[in-house]
């Protein structure tokens, strides 16, 4: 993984600092309360309904043990004892002090973390697959450009005051794992048919109350030119972007309002003056942030190890496990262990502090001593030998982390609601935790198969319901909570929004809807091969609809 | 009255008289007018011996203004509202692409302590501190132009990945 130099360091720690002397002033009655809003949302810091809260970036979702062990003591010490990580790849603490965050932020520093720049109107966290670099279906290893495109955008001169908040997002696989169609960029690492590696942009995809999916602004972009056309697009969406209502800032509003077309050539034409300036990369500047990113030592006689097929044999929880929470590793005797955070009673995403400690041993012990975090709340152990994989399940299963749902309904992806955010109108955890209950069983979930759920407490759309396979939104009617729900949506290669069922329903409905839905899908489906989403893009919402209304209209009356 | 700083920090005396659109025109000294009265006046203001700046309005496209605007020797940029930026890309557009070698200075509710640097670092070389920032506090500020940044910017203009070579 990316490891700081001295530049990066310094950087980093006068952050720190200037950020301790911003908060030094606030607290003095020296800044003004809406200017140090501006300025702590550019460190991380939201002030939720209950207590301020501090997200804290996890770039590209790579992490060691190291750091993850900093995780843990910050949630000891500064918070209550837990952390959320979140559908960009980042970790929430939700109970910190403000006097506190100048210290938690000089912790963070010394494992090279930091919280630039993971809320307000600048460029956020850049994300990617969180299977990068050990995918089978992977061109080439996104994260060398996400740490370019990391350190470009970090506490860029210009962009630190957009209309609204910017997201990139990182893909060079034939499966899209990092949603980079409803990003406001999305780079899709790509080759030419010269053979040259360069990039599809897309521009202005989004979810929020306007959901929309993004467009290709530049079907090949040369390898170099990355940072000079994402400035190029960034300068006009600063000068363009609309700042007069702030749920039409995005940049794909602008894009939309502008046209595509339009648009393009004002990027072009920005672009065509600094294209060849101090942002064109050399390839010798790509090379050395490749070199952080080779694989590990592998070894070649892991492929012979024989107890994994006994244990398999063995023990069908085992087994169960291997089923959903692994994936093929590249390289022979080795695969891809995914630990869930979706346990039954667990907020969807939240992990203690003892098992951020445990699981740091684990990785250490199993993993090469990193970890990822994923955009559907998860966490991945890249490189475990497969000789390794029976001790590492048992270790997960005692610390509750081995849950063998990834992939199936209860891998719920969820905002944290009402128990945390000033604007949500939902209770989505205890919605998620209804919905666990009622599929809890694991057959009953098996059979149904792949489908991801996706729930958000509002509009804004943290649990990014629109590309929801089945999205729930909670809405605010009267004071009371109320969901609407959407079937079809999908964030990968053909990303797709969500059609809406019909009128929403009441909270004491939403787990009997759910349940409706997947029993009309499996009425539906040809065979147990047709997944809920390619089930539902061939029959539609009819059947749906039919089966959702007469049962809803009647437990509403 | 809000403090003039140089982009060293040095506290400069302004000549300049900003006028206001509806005050009639002096006979003699340094000017800055709106775009619009540059535009209702400029032969007014160029017949005068005295330098003429004019101040921009930030939603305006740089892209739009003649040669004789992009000649004159100061132009001022507005930030009037803290979390609005659009300034910097202006700043950014008159030196990249309308090749304008004269002075910027940045004006507004967002020129203060902490956004100096930024301001700086995109090109500007006069800053308009708020009035109720303290003088002292935005010099000790300048003192971060010297950590390292990633961009290349105003200042050091190659990326860093060449200045850990260096």
């Amino acid at each position: 993984m990316y490891r700081y130099d001295q530049f990066d360091q310094a950087l980093v720690n006068a952050r720190v600092e200037q950020f301790r002397d911003q908060t030094t002033r606030y607290l003095a009655g020296e800044l003004a309360a809406d200017e140090f809003k501006h300025l702590r949302l550019r460190n991380g810091l939201y002030v939720q309904r209950f207590a301020p809260m501090l997200r804290i970036a996890i770039p590209y979702g790579t992490l060691s043990s190291k750091q993850l062990r900093m995780l843990a003591h910050i949630a000891r010490k500064y918070d209550k004892g837990y952390g959320h990580f979140t559908t960009r790849q980042n970790i929430q603490f939700n109970w910190p002090k403000l006097e506190t965050v100048p210290d938690i932020l000089a912790d963070l520093a010394t494992v090279e973390m930091h919280a630039i720049q993971t809320s307000g109107n600048c460029i956020r966290n850049i994300t990617s697959d969180h299977l990068a670099g050990v995918a089978r279906d992977e061109l080439i290893d996104p994260r060398p450009y996400c740490e370019l495109t990391r350190q470009w955008a970090t506490e860029h001169p210009e962009f630190n005051w957009l209309p609204r908040k910017f997201k990139f997002a990182f893909s060079s696989s034939t499966t899209d794992r990092a949603a980079t169609q409803v990003h406001d960029i999305g780079v899709h690492i790509i080759k030419n048919a010269k053979g040259e590696i360069g990039y599809e942009m897309v521009v202005g995809g989004g979810l929020g109350r306007t959901p929309i999916i993004g467009q290709v602004i530049r079907e090949f972009l040369p390898e170099t030119d990355l940072l000079s056309y994402s400035e190029a697009i960034l300068r006009v969406y600063n000068l363009l972007g609309r700042r007069d209502n702030i749920y039409k800032a995005r940049i794909k509003i602008t894009v939309k309002e502008t046209g595509l077309a339009k648009f393009k050539e004002m990027v072009e034409a920005e672009w065509a003056t600094i294209k060849d300036g101090p942002l064109k990369l050399k390839r010798e500047d790509i090379a050395r942030f490749q070199s952080f990113f080779t694989s590990f030592d592998y070894q070649a006689s892991a492929a012979s190890d024989t107890s994994y097929a006994e244990h398999l044999a063995k023990d069908s929880a085992f087994a169960a496990w291997t089923k959903r929470n692994l994936k093929a590793h590249r390289q022979p005797g080795y695969a891809i262990a995914f630990l869930s955070l979706k346990a039954r009673g667990v907020a969807p995403g939240d992990v203690t502090h003892q098992q951020m400690d445990a699981v740091a041993d684990l990785a250490d012990r199993y993993s090469f001593g990193e970890l990822r975090a994923t955009h559907n709340q998860n966490l991945v152990f890249t490189d475990v030998r497969q000789a390794d994989l029976y001790p590492l399940w048992q270790a997960l299963a005692a610390l509750d982390l081995a849950t063998p749902n990834i992939g199936l309904l209860t891998d719920v992806i969820c905002c944290p609601g009402l128990d945390f955010c000033s604007l949500s109108n939902a209770s989505s955890i205890a919605v998620a935790e209804e919905i666990f209950d009622r599929f809890e069983s694991l057959d009953y979930q098996h059979d149904i198969g792949e489908i991801k759920l996706n729930m958000s407490g509002c509009m804004n759309g943290c649990g990014h319901h629109s590309v929801g396979h089945i999205g729930i939104l909670g809405v605010d009617k009267k004071g009371e909570e109320w969901y609407q729900i959407t079937l079809g949506g999908s964030s990968e290669n053909k990303a797709s929004l969500g059609d809406r069922t019909g009128p929403s329903v009441g909270r004491e409905h939403i787990a009997d809807a759910v349940q409706t839905i997947i029993q009309t899908y499996l009425d539906q489906r040809q065979n147990e091969e047709e997944s809920f989403l390619a089930c539902y893009q061939r029959v539609g919402m009819p059947p749906f609809k039919a089966r959702l209304y007469p049962v809803a209209a009647e437990q509403a009356a | 009255m809000s403090a003039l700083l140089s982009s060293h920090g040095v506290l400069l005396t302004d000549a300049h008289l900003l006028l206001a659109d509806d005050e009639s025109l002096p006979g003699d000294g340094a000017l800055i007018v709106s775009l619009a009265r540059w535009q209702a006046e400029s032969t007014a203001l160029l017949g005068r011996a005295a330098p003429v700046a004019v101040k921009l309005p930030n939603a305006i496209d740089v892209l739009s203004l003649d040669d004789k605007v992009l000649a004159r020797p100061l132009l001022v940029l507005d930030f009037p509202s803290f979390a609005d930026g659009r300034a910097y890309s202006q700043a950014r557009r008159l030196r990249d692409r309308c090749g304008y070698g004269g002075l910027l200075r940045a004006t507004g509710a967002a020129v203060v302590i902490d956004q100096l640097v930024m301001l700086l670092r995109t090109g500007f070389d006069q800053i308009q501190l708020r009035a109720d920032q303290p003088q002292a506090l935005a010099v000790a500020e300048l003192l971060r132009l010297r950590q390292p940044w990633y961009q290349p910017d105003a200042l050091q203009n190659r990326f860093v990945t060449l200045l850990r070579q260096g």
